[in-house]
């Protein structure tokens, strides 16, 4: 601080920071000299609270770390727990399971996309992406009740079988996305304006992203195609076919084409699911996780058994474990230690929002204040999750 | 992984390496903990690049009571490695690997925010996701979830 720099504030309460970000900006003018992220105003204290919850009654907590990836969140938490608990899933729920966590990758970035492009001055794509979002958000509500918290995942597989609509409306929603996806790059990807604000702005090398541990579209912008559906399959995604988008420049611009790329082959991924879906059961038929309700008018021992999985939760041998999948922002992990009861001794979320905004200060530092706005967009943050 | 060559380089530093659920986990002494974490960076072997998460982990009533975990990951082997280090409630202090990975900043921030954990050497220890003036260190397990008047 000297007598020609000043300090703003740019939020908490402030539009393009997504949330609720506060970031103190020492300006020299229109250059930020220095920034300091402040974050926190969002912290629920979500994984104390799954200490004193069960394994099945924290999946309603896990919608609540990254709102607009919620299906993501179910999936990376129940797949770490079924790792945990070794149990095996229908293949069946294993291709829903897809499925739906890439609709969810799509709306995720149709949103941040549209919010994003709104930050710089573009307001039409805004209403392109909404509409394509609202159509997966109608799918969401009429399979699970809800739009952004479905809570519709179990440990040992779904709480429910899909019905006749979804499999027609996720079809009619992949058969036009492809040239709805064109429709958007008519209006960003050649646009100059929106290429002088994110061109060579907000660069983070692959080496810079793997020292902060910045993973996900931010890393592939930068070259490197790592994605976890690829290198660790989960959830049989070693069965579809789709190619991993890079860029090179690994600037805004790039992380907006490689994500554009990544809808793209989502719906190529959605459409195979549900072309290829296997028939057969949707949940894991094991006794340790799911009560067996058929026998409870006849055998005491069952009801006893259905009661204690019900009110207690069912126990999860000791140990421990670490499990992520890719989430719409990147590597969602899950650390869970257990002791042998109904509760985790301690969860962990390891969440990829909190990580990549790391990466913000070295990105905007030196720049002008107009690109921090575009560089606190194109990390696509979710604060819920950066402050669980 | 030939997890072997962790046990030939720091032998007495190892309390011992075992692999669960298909996962590795090395539970190091502390005074060791640098030193092997920049050895399995930098180590053609492991070449774990990737600091994807630390956290602590609070065992009470256990002695030491607090462990603190770091997670590795390996883009060139695709491996991952975990390393757990113990912790005593009485000096709850670790050296902070900010030095090999700059991703470590908000981590260690975050551990020392919600365990009471030190991190000597971090350039800027401070609380990350509490106020400042937040008297206490809520993921411990003495900590109650409820009843604490509100700050």
């Amino acid at each position: 601080m000297n007598e020609r720099t000043m300090k703003i504030n740019l939020g908490p309460h402030h539009p393009s920071t997504h949330g609720v970000l506060r970031v103190v900006l020492e300006l020299d003018g229109e250059t930020v000299v220095d920034a300091r992220p402040d974050i926190g105003f969002l912290h629920r204290g979500i994984e104390k609270l799954a200490e004193h919850r069960s394994y099945h009654q924290f999946i309603v907590l896990s919608d609540r770390l990254d709102y607009l990836a919620a299906m993501s969140n179910n999936l990376a938490y129940v797949t770490t727990i079924e790792k945990l608990v070794e149990i095996d899933i229908p293949r069946r729920a294993r291709y829903i399971r897809v499925a739906l966590a890439e609709l969810q990758r799509i709306a995720s970035h149709l949103f941040w996309l549209g919010t994003h492009a709104h930050d710089l001055g573009a307001m039409t794509p805004l209403f392109y992406m909404l509409r394509e979002r609202e159509a997966i958000m109608d799918i969401f509500e009429s399979l699970t009740g809800s739009r952004l918290t479905p809570s519709f995942m179990r440990i040992g597989g779904l709480a429910a079988d899909i019905d006749g609509n979804f499999i027609a409306a996720v079809k009619a929603f992949t058969a036009t996305f492809a040239d709805r996806a064109d429709e958007y790059e008519t209006l960003l990807t050649a646009n100059p304006i929106w290429k002088s604000r994110t061109k060579g702005v907000g660069v983070l090398t692959t080496d810079e992203c793997i020292n902060l541990g910045v993973t996900g579209p931010m890393l592939r912008s930068a070259g490197n195609d790592w994605d976890i559906r690829k290198s660790h399959p989960y959830s049989s995604y070693e069965e579809f076919h789709f190619e991993i988008p890079t860029g090179r420049a690994g600037d805004v611009y790039d992380r907006y084409l490689v994500r554009i790329g990544e809808m793209r082959e989502s719906a190529k991924i959605i459409r195979q699911a549900v072309d290829g879906l296997p028939a057969g059961p949707w949940q894991a038929k094991d006794a340790r996780v799911f009560p067996e309700k058929k026998e409870l008018n006849t055998n005491i021992a069952a009801l006893i058994q259905h009661f204690g999985l019900v009110m207690e939760g069912f126990k999860v041998p000791p140990g421990e474990v670490y499990n992520s999948i890719e989430s719409p922002r990147g590597e969602l992990g899950f650390y869970i230690v257990s002791d042998g009861g109904a509760r985790p001794l301690r969860l962990r979320v390891r969440p990829p929002s909190f990580v990549n905004l790391q990466g913000l200060v070295k990105m905007i530092r030196g720049k002008l204040l107009s690109d921090a706005v575009a560089v606190i967009g194109a990390i696509d943050i979710v604060l819920a999750e950066v402050d669980r | 992984m030939n997890v072997d060559l962790i046990m030939d380089n720091f032998g007495a530093g190892i309390a011992g390496v075992t692999t669960a659920h298909g996962e590795v986990t090395v539970r190091a002494t502390r005074d060791i903990l640098n030193p092997l974490l920049r050895f399995l960076k930098e180590d053609e072997e492991f070449a774990c690049d990737f600091l994807t998460d630390l956290c602590g982990v609070d065992y009470l009533p256990a002695s030491p009571r607090f462990q603190v975990v770091y997670h590795l990951y390996s883009l060139k082997h695709k491996h991952r490695l975990r390393v757990k280090v113990a912790v005593e409630e009485s000096d709850p202090v670790v050296d902070s690997c900010i030095s090999l990975w700059a991703g470590a900043d908000w981590h260690e921030r975050e551990c020392f925010d919600l365990f009471g954990i030190i991190f000597k050497g971090h350039p800027n220890l401070q609380r990350i996701l509490l106020p400042t003036d937040f008297a206490g260190h809520p993921l411990r397990k003495d900590f109650p979830l409820e009843g604490i008047k509100e700050q």
